[in-house]
């Protein structure tokens, strides 16, 4: 039994890293669940139970956080942001992050300050909770895993 | 009181002959300590000539009694284990390039970042590694 858990889990980090590796490409679900030699829904259902959300709101997540980070750090216009974390509709980037972050990309850039933290710590600190709005559950995926 | 550096600082590992073989195989750590002490195996790896040790540490009991041990192991083996390790380098890309050639899970590939150069990686059992090139906070 925990044997069985730790490979699962070490499983589905394995395909966690890959979104947080990938996310500005096109991923899909049968890429991520042939990392963990899985189906696709059997993924879904995994992921959810070892991480609490599916692989596409993590997905969706991580795309903020870094949206986020670039418009922390950078001055490249905001639709250059949104090709670069894997968006390919600034309105649709643009509605999903005030969805998620509560401001608009411009707005969170004027107020936003960078951090001299390590990758790993901001990627997982400044990464918008899951719950912090609802409305992100209707955005339509880019992975149709729900 | 001055407390001049950290000595000793530990991660979980789910098997610590594993963990030598990555962490010393791999990373090219060196073995400070492999004592068998009874109640536990007290294993320390740190960087070459390095005063700073590394203790790799097994859950379980005594320490953990049995249901506390394995919620420790699904927590690190789902990268939630709390451990977590930065190493310096001189030439970033290079120490990647050799640790791909190895197998290691790479999480990020080297990049800039407002702190220095660096790239993300996994031991086998989950724990986060950051290695770069850093420069020291003044």
């Amino acid at each position: 039994m925990g044997e069985a858990r730790e490979r699962t889990n070490r499983d589905m980090l394995r395909v966690r890293d890959a979104v947080d590796r990938d996310f500005s490409e096109e991923l899909d679900l049968e890429t991520l669940a042939a990392l963990a030699h899985v189906s696709p829904d059997h993924l879904v259902r995994t992921f959810r139970s070892v991480f609490g959300e599916t692989p596409h709101r993590y997905l969706q997540r991580r795309r903020i956080e870094r949206a986020m980070f670039l418009l922390r750090t950078t001055d490249l216009p905001v639709t250059d942001v949104c090709l670069q974390v894997g968006y390919t509709s600034l309105g649709a980037f643009s509605e999903l992050f005030a969805g998620i972050v509560g401001q608009s990309p411009s707005t969170y850039r004027a107020v936003a300050k960078p951090t001299p933290a390590h990758t790993s710590f901001v990627m997982a600190w400044t990464r918008p909770s899951t719950h912090t709005h609802p409305s992100i559950s209707r955005k339509r995926p880019p992975v149709a895993d729900d | 009181m001055n407390l001049s550096y950290t000595r000793l600082s530990s991660i979980y590992v789910l098997d610590q002959d594993e963990a030598l073989d990555f962490y010393v195989g791999k990373l090219g750590l060196e073995v400070a300590t492999d004592a068998d002490l009874g109640f536990m195996r007290w294993l320390t790896v740190r960087v070459p000539g390095d005063q700073r040790e590394i203790l790799l540490e097994r859950p379980g009991p005594p320490a953990h009694d049995p249901a506390t041990a394995d919620d420790v192991r699904a927590l690190v083996s789902k990268g939630a284990g709390g451990g977590w390790l930065a190493f310096q380098v001189d030439d970033v890309d290079a120490a990647h390039d050799e640790l791909v050639a190895q197998g290691v899970e790479i999480t990020q590939p080297p990049s800039d970042m407002s702190y220095g150069r660096d790239f993300g990686a996994r031991d086998p059992f989950g724990n986060n590694l950051r290695i770069g090139n850093v420069p020291a906070a003044s």
